[in-house]
């Protein structure tokens, strides 16, 4: 599958749509979003640069095998809830900072929690996607 | 005192990682993990005369489980068990392994088994108890298949983790009920609800399951098959879990339960049945064995059964003398345990008719062994004698049945004491083979162990009062002896006792003498062997594999449509016969359902015409697309009902799963119509059929009246307390997140799942 447009469109478009999933991502707070949906459509954005350009470039763009994406980010979850344990709080309650940052809102443990979802949504959707169409192919 | 109980754990933890130093010359180091819990809890020991200690630590408060911990009598002489022989077994591990390449994952295995028998002889709480149990049969199961190389190791491994596991499981069984029944898991409070529980109308299950588990890690008729197979550990193993340790775990909780069930009927004549067949069946079975670490297991079997009995007949002097007598056995039977390792280290062979007169080049050996055997025999001034005199003691007073339960008793312990002879004097006795002539004396560390517990049975043998204020009537009272009973004396002078003791002596040497260890009975016992329930559990697990395999392949054809048909024919007939059964379906139109907008009806007409077009194309991309033509459909309804992160996941895994599809498309073969006329029908009606019960229950799930209670509490709360708006991600991330990691860690396991798949196959491809 190699087009031209579709070429430099992806070229574009990657970026404009991982921007948009981080937007997805920190938006959940307040507004329709969150960690799964920007997750997905960040997966979205690097299979459309594959079909592009091949799977081969998109892997040299990640640097790191999809799959490294999902302990990243489980790791990133479960500390997440486990930082409140040394405060002395139950296992995942949530603690805020009272810091307001553009965009991003309000920092706090729930919103590390989202990320972490966030790249395990990537890694499990890339590595389910890649491994099939390497196979297949 | 949790510190103490843990710390094998992450000793474990260490040992694991440090294989070199282990396996160079520093493993003696482990030993002095049990060296200082030993101390530890020797230092307790005066403590304990002005009653139990007890440790509180929460746990899971809510539901009433604690990891309370409680250091009685009965504990404390287990603790000092585990720790002090498991002291000596370290030691002697150290050296009869030494050099093995996976030294370090014994003393891992031996810590956790170490950590888990002191946890669960100090748990204060029924489930903590049950926790700490299972641990101990899962690091045993380890140990016995140490040497997983062989089959036999792993057969009888995994035996034991059958017998045991299947016995733990009907103890959780027993601990979930009585728990229910008293409203409390700790055994402390248990104490004072005896009676009510006696009383419960449920007290026949209790004790059946908390039966269940004590035979069968206790290894009690008929369970004992096990034990004489996990004979294939290594020595030390065998010597700290079958003969010390974990085989009395059993003891350890009908004697916890005594206070709680016992003394009703059906708890001590049941435990007396059992025990006596045990006892009896167990010591004649060991005079047909010529291995020596065979004829040790059969008479530990025969010993677990007398402590079971003395528990079953469960009067004061039956209770002291079980008290007694666990210290006495386990002192002279890991002694044994420990010569018969040292002999099989040193020759190669453990068959008794083959060594001889070892006691010329290995006399501190020869000792111990010599010292153990008169102690299982009970020859006077041993601490035998005095556990001996207390059981003859306790039948001789037994309130029924005493003539019976006095002759079994002798029977027995006239076959313990051959038992212990050939073990501890055979071996030694005689004229030195001309092949162990060039034998010499191996490592204190391979000696030292089993001759300190020999001689602390002579010892205490002549100094009872060392061990009986202190420790074994303390052992007494928490096990429920309630009476004042003389102390452990020598001598008791003459009585009917000592004529007792007497008699099993001498038919004891008589027998020793006169018979020796041959394999001439086994063809007239092995005659029965179809009937032993060895024969029926290895029958049993043969026909389950037989079945799950028919099972199995009764449904899994291969064929992806096979599975999917299946799958949806159980699920519309479970779901409609209780819409038949049980549900009153009606709805009412006017109420519940909104007017039909013009909208609703177009995406209505969009989706008819795509599901038309995707099961009656007859090109695999146009099905995949009018199906994804659904999907987006779908979250075109989501957005008019205003749930938009419905919308948006919706629409994003649409398009994945299109794209997904179309990689795969690629490499199916040409679209080919397989299916006939009649197929074709026959899923039509099964797809109509799902569909309307489906519909059915979304229609009759709106009749009910939900509470709206959860919905509004989140609606609520979501931005007081978790400072979100979007209601939505608030619940994913705060309310929930513990679904969610949950979740993700699910979607993990997929995801590792198909990439395990299509890596597989790839090899296998390239293999051929």
């Amino acid at each position: 599958m190699k087009s031209i447009i579709l070429k430099t469109a992806s070229n574009y478009l990657l970026p404009l749509l991982l921007l948009f999933a981080v937007f997805i991502l920190f938006r959940g707070h307040y507004k329709p979003g969150g960690g799964f949906v920007g997750g997905l459509i960040a997966s979205i954005a690097f299979v459309l640069h594959a079909f592009a350009n091949g799977l081969q470039s998109t892997r040299k763009l990640l640097r790191y095998p999809p799959g490294a994406f999902i302990p990243t980010g489980l790791a990133i979850s479960l500390l997440s809830g486990l930082a409140p344990m040394f405060a002395g709080k139950p296992f995942m309650s949530a603690e805020w900072l009272s810091i307001h940052i553009p965009i991003i809102g309000l920092l706090g443990t729930p919103l590390f929690f989202d990320i972490g979802v966030f790249f395990v949504v990537i890694g499990i959707a890339l590595t389910i996607l890649f491994t099939i169409s390497e196979t297949i192919l | 005192m949790i510190i103490a109980v843990l710390s094998g754990f992450f000793f474990a933890i260490i040992a694991l990682l440090s294989g070199k130093p282990i396996r160079k010359n520093m493993g003696w180091i482990p030993a002095l993990l049990p060296l200082t819990l030993f101390i530890y809890f020797f230092s307790l020991l005066p403590a304990l005369a002005s009653g139990p200690l007890r440790f509180k630590y929460e746990w899971v408060p809510s539901m009433g489980v604690n990891a309370d911990m409680k250091l009685d009598g009965l504990s404390m002489l287990f603790c000092l068990l585990i720790t002090g022989i498991g002291t000596g077994v370290f030691l002697y591990a150290s050296y009869y392994l030494k050099g093995h390449q996976y030294l370090n994952r014994f003393f891992c295995y031996l810590s956790i088994f170490m950590a888990a028998m002191l946890g669960m002889v100090l748990a204060d709480n029924l489930v903590l108890l049950f926790v700490f149990w299972e641990l101990t049969s899962i690091s045993s199961f380890f140990l016995i298949g140490f040497n997983n190389e062989e089959k036999i190791s792993r057969r009888n491994a995994l035996m034991a983790l059958t017998i045991t596991g299947a016995g733990g499981f009907l103890l959780m069984a027993g601990c979930i009920l009585i728990g229910s029944a008293s409203g409390t898991y700790s055994i402390n409070s248990l104490l004072a609800s005896a009676g009510n529980l006696q009383q419960h109308t449920l007290y026949g299950w209790m004790l059946l399951f908390i039966f269940a588990g004590a035979f069968t890690k206790s290894a009690q008729f008929p369970f004992h098959f096990w034990l004489p197979g996990a004979m294939v550990a290594p020595t030390p193993v065998s010597a700290y879990l079958h003969s010390a340790t974990m085989v009395k775990a059993g003891i350890y909780l009908l004697a916890r339960f005594t206070p709680i069930l016992g003394h009703t009927a059906p708890w001590n004549i049941t435990l007396m049945i059992v025990g006596g067949i045990t006892m009896l069946y167990s010591a004649f079975h060991s005079l047909q064995r010529t291995d020596l670490k065979e004829i040790l297991a059969y008479s530990t079997i025969a010993a677990l059964g007398i402590l079971v009995f003395l528990l079953g007949v469960g009067t004061d002097a039956a209770l002291l003398a079980a008290a007694a007598f666990i210290l006495v056995h386990a002192l002279y039977k890991a002694a044994l345990f420990m010569v018969a390792g040292i002999l099989d280290h040193e020759t190669g062979t453990r068959h008794v008719g083959l060594l001889r007169g070892l006691g010329k080049v290995m006399w501190p050996v020869a000792t111990a062994g010599l010292l153990a055997a008169l102690s299982s025999a009970g020859v006077p001034l041993t601490y035998g004698f005095i556990g001996k005199d207390l059981i003859y003691e306790a039948t001789l007073h037994a309130p029924s049945f005493a003539v019976l339960l006095t002759a079994v008793a002798v029977l027995t312990n006239i076959f313990v004491l051959y038992a212990g002879f050939q073990a501890g004097i055979r071996p030694f006795a005689g004229e030195l083979p001309q092949q162990y002539r060039q034998l010499h004396l191996p490592g204190w560390r391979l000696w030292i162990p089993p001759l300190v517990l020999a001689l602390l049975g002579v010892v205490f043998g002549l100094l009872p009062s060392l061990t009986d204020e202190a420790l074994i009537r303390q052992v007494y009272t928490s096990i429920g002896g309630q009476g004042t009973l003389p102390p452990l004396k020598i001598w008791h002078g003459f009585n009917t006792v000592l004529l007792l003791s007497g008699i099993t002596l001498v038919a004891g040497c008589l027998l020793y003498f006169l018979y020796a260890p041959s394999a001439a009975f086994r063809p007239l016992t092995d005659k029965w062997q179809h009937f032993s329930p060895e024969a029926i559990t290895i029958k049993c697990s043969r026909a389950f594999l037989k079945f799950s395999n028919w099972y199995t392949n009764l449904f899994h054809s291969g064929y992806l449509r096979a599975y999917v048909s299946i799958i949806i024919i159980f699920i519309t007939c479970l779901l409609g016969l209780k819409l038949v059964l049980d549900v009153k379906v009606y709805f009412d139109i006017k109420t519940n359902i909104s007017g039909i907008r013009l909208y609703d009806a177009v995406v209505f007409a969009i989706i008819l015409a795509a599901i038309w077009k995707s099961v009656s194309t007859s090109s695999r991309i146009n099905a995949v697309a009018s199906l994804s033509v659904v999907g987006y459909c779908i979250c075109l309804l989501f957005v008019i009902y205003s749930a938009p992160d419905l919308a948006m996941t919706q629409f994003t895994i649409d398009t994945l799963t299109v794209v997904l599809f179309v990689l795969v498309l690629f490499r199916l073969p040409p679209f080919l119509k397989i299916n006939d006329r009649k197929v074709i029908l026959r899923d039509a009606v099964l797809a109509a059929l799902f569909g309307a019960v489906i519909s059915i229950i979304a229609l009759e799930a709106m009749n009910e009246p939900t509470t709206k209670e959860i919905s509004r509490f989140y609606a609520e709360n979501a931005y007081v307390m978790a400072k979100g708006k979007n209601v939505v991600n608030v619940m994913l991330v705060d309310f929930r997140g513990f679904d969610t990691l949950v979740e993700i860690t699910v979607l993990t396991i997929a995801a590792l799942g198909v990439y395990s798949l299509m890596k597989l196959r790839v090899n296998s491809t390239t293999k051929e």
